[in-house]
């Protein structure tokens, strides 16, 4: 048993897959991602791959400054992802709101609402930085799915229904 | 002895021992090959290995009643359907036995489609009913190509066994079946000109926008074996009969993976299709060549 512990546990860190989620990014980030995972940084090497949909994702990509508007559908995607789970606020937007602070269209940062693991610095973040905060999420979900008790930290229930 | 030969075919070589490993290395063939055309490196060797290990390590959502009961056995049915089909490949001389025919073997390849697809609407999801919808066109489209380049196969073979199919000498025509067969292989393992059911982008990867956890790797490890059944078949329509087994088995291996290289250079070259210029390709391009494969094979058996 615990021989299957540490192979689940490599296997993890091995396998994250990415759930991209724009909370009203102004798609800065959003290019870095993609370039992340286009030829000169290729984080596909590290099993990193973008799913479509967040029911096969381990690892949510947050991009943005939180509009009003983009809190239902964060919560509803946190919802939606199956544990372990982690979250990585790429970009300076979901981690302070940025530019965009006092805005009146806004209801951030990103911490308010869902519990972030990794925090990505940068307007927008390097590439490679995104990487690398994308391994340490990898890390952590790791360790996080050895424990026997998930961390979920939403007030409200997620609303576990995809809405069309 | 009869039995035993068969089960081994079927829980070893070309069975399941065989197969699950080789599902792994295809679907790492697909996206390495792909890597590289687009200058990239590409993922680790075992990356399919600990995609499917990470996948039954995750949570499933909670469903309850008969939705939750077909959700999970879906996924199932299509694993054990495809690792059917792999098992009946004639890949080794048999000596009696269960060996089974071409008509069991490819309503065991059609099976995992028909999954697909009832497992969109099962989901009940819009996402994955768009994409059930868009399977169930694209099977109705290519299969019919499909088929017809099947049956002339068999019919200038005059035979729908599967060990006389793989032991009889490769005739013109029967490369021109082959050759219908293979431009129908994307659209089986929906690959790029034609992965329209599961486009991630627009439909977020369609039937299966719903599953998650131990459901999603059954799907990874279905469409693996997808990929072993399919490649076989044309692998051991074109091979050479050898005198010893050891050497068959490596032909066959062989052949696949060339199959598997050229399906993937073929989908990172293209790019998504639309439904309603692959419905065209099929029915209005494609169909010809198989009529043509069809009527000459007839009209050769006729003749003789
Ligand atoms: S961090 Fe900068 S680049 Fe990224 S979304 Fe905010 S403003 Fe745009």
């Amino acid at each position: 048993m615990r021989l299957w512990d540490r192979l689940m546990c490599y296997c993890r860190k091995r396998s994250p897959w990415l759930f991209h989620l724009n909370s009203g990014s102004c798609n800065g980030c959003d290019i870095e991602i993609v370039a992340a995972l286009a030829p000169r940084y290729d984080a596909e090497q590290l099993g990193v791959r973008i799913e479509g949909s967040p029911r096969h994702a381990d690892i949510l990509c947050v991009t943005g400054p939180v509009t009003k508007n983009a809190v239902c559908a964060i919560k509803t995607v946190y919802g939606q992802v199956c544990g372990p789970k982690a979250v990585v606020a790429i970009g300076s937007c979901p981690a302070t709101t940025n530019v965009f602070i006092d805005s009146r269209t806004l209801d951030g940062p990103l911490g308010k609402h869902i519990p972030v693991d990794v925090f990505v610095p940068g307007c927008p973040p390097r590439p490679d930085a995104i990487i690398e905060g994308v391994a340490k999420a990898a890390e952590i979900l790791a360790q996080r799915g050895s424990k026997p008790i998930e961390p979920v930290l939403t007030d409200e229930p997620a609303n576990a229904e995809v809405q069309a | 002895m009869n039995l035993l030969t068969a089960l081994a075919r079927l829980l070893i070589f070309p069975g399941i021992l065989f197969a699950i490993p080789a599902a792994w290395f295809f679907l790492w063939v697909e996206r390495k090959s792909v890597a590289m055309m687009q200058g990239r490196i590409g993922p680790p060797f075992m990356q399919p290995f600990y995609d499917f290990i990470k996948l039954l390590g995750k949570g499933t959502p909670p469903r309850t009643g008969i939705v939750g009961g077909l959700m999970r056995a879906w996924p199932l049915i299509a694993v054990s359907t495809a690792a059917g089909a792999v098992g009946l490949l004639p890949v080794l001389p048999s000596s009696g036995g269960f060996q089974g025919d071409l008509i069991l073997l490819l309503a065991l390849l059609e099976v995992p489609s028909i999954c697909i697809i009832a497992a969109g609407f099962t989901s009940r999801s819009i996402f994955g009913e768009i994409g059930s919808a868009r399977e169930a066109v694209l099977s109705v489209s290519y299969n019919v190509v499909f088929l017809l380049a099947i049956i002339s196969v068999a019919a200038s073979q005059h035979t729908f066994r599967l060990e006389a199919l793989a032991q009889a000498p490769a005739t013109p025509l029967r490369w021109v079946g082959i050759l219908a067969i293979l431009i129908c292989l994307p659209a089986k393992l929906h690959l790029n000109p034609f992965s329209l059911p599961n486009a991630e982008q627009e439909i977020y990867s369609g039937p299966m926008v719903e599953f998650a956890g131990p459901e999603l790797a059954m799907w990874e490890l279905s469409h693996g074996l997808e990929w072993v059944a399919a490649t076989g078949l044309v692998a051991t329509l074109i091979a050479p009969q050898m005198a010893f087994w050891g050497l068959s088995a490596l032909v066959f291996v062989a052949l696949s993976f060339g199959i598997v290289l050229l399906l993937s250079a073929l989908a990172a070259a293209t790019a998504r299709l639309a439904i309603d210029t692959t419905v065209r390709f099929y029915w209005q391009c494609t169909i010809i060549f198989a009529v043509l494969a069809v009527s000459s094979a007839l009209f050769m058996r006729l003749r003789s």
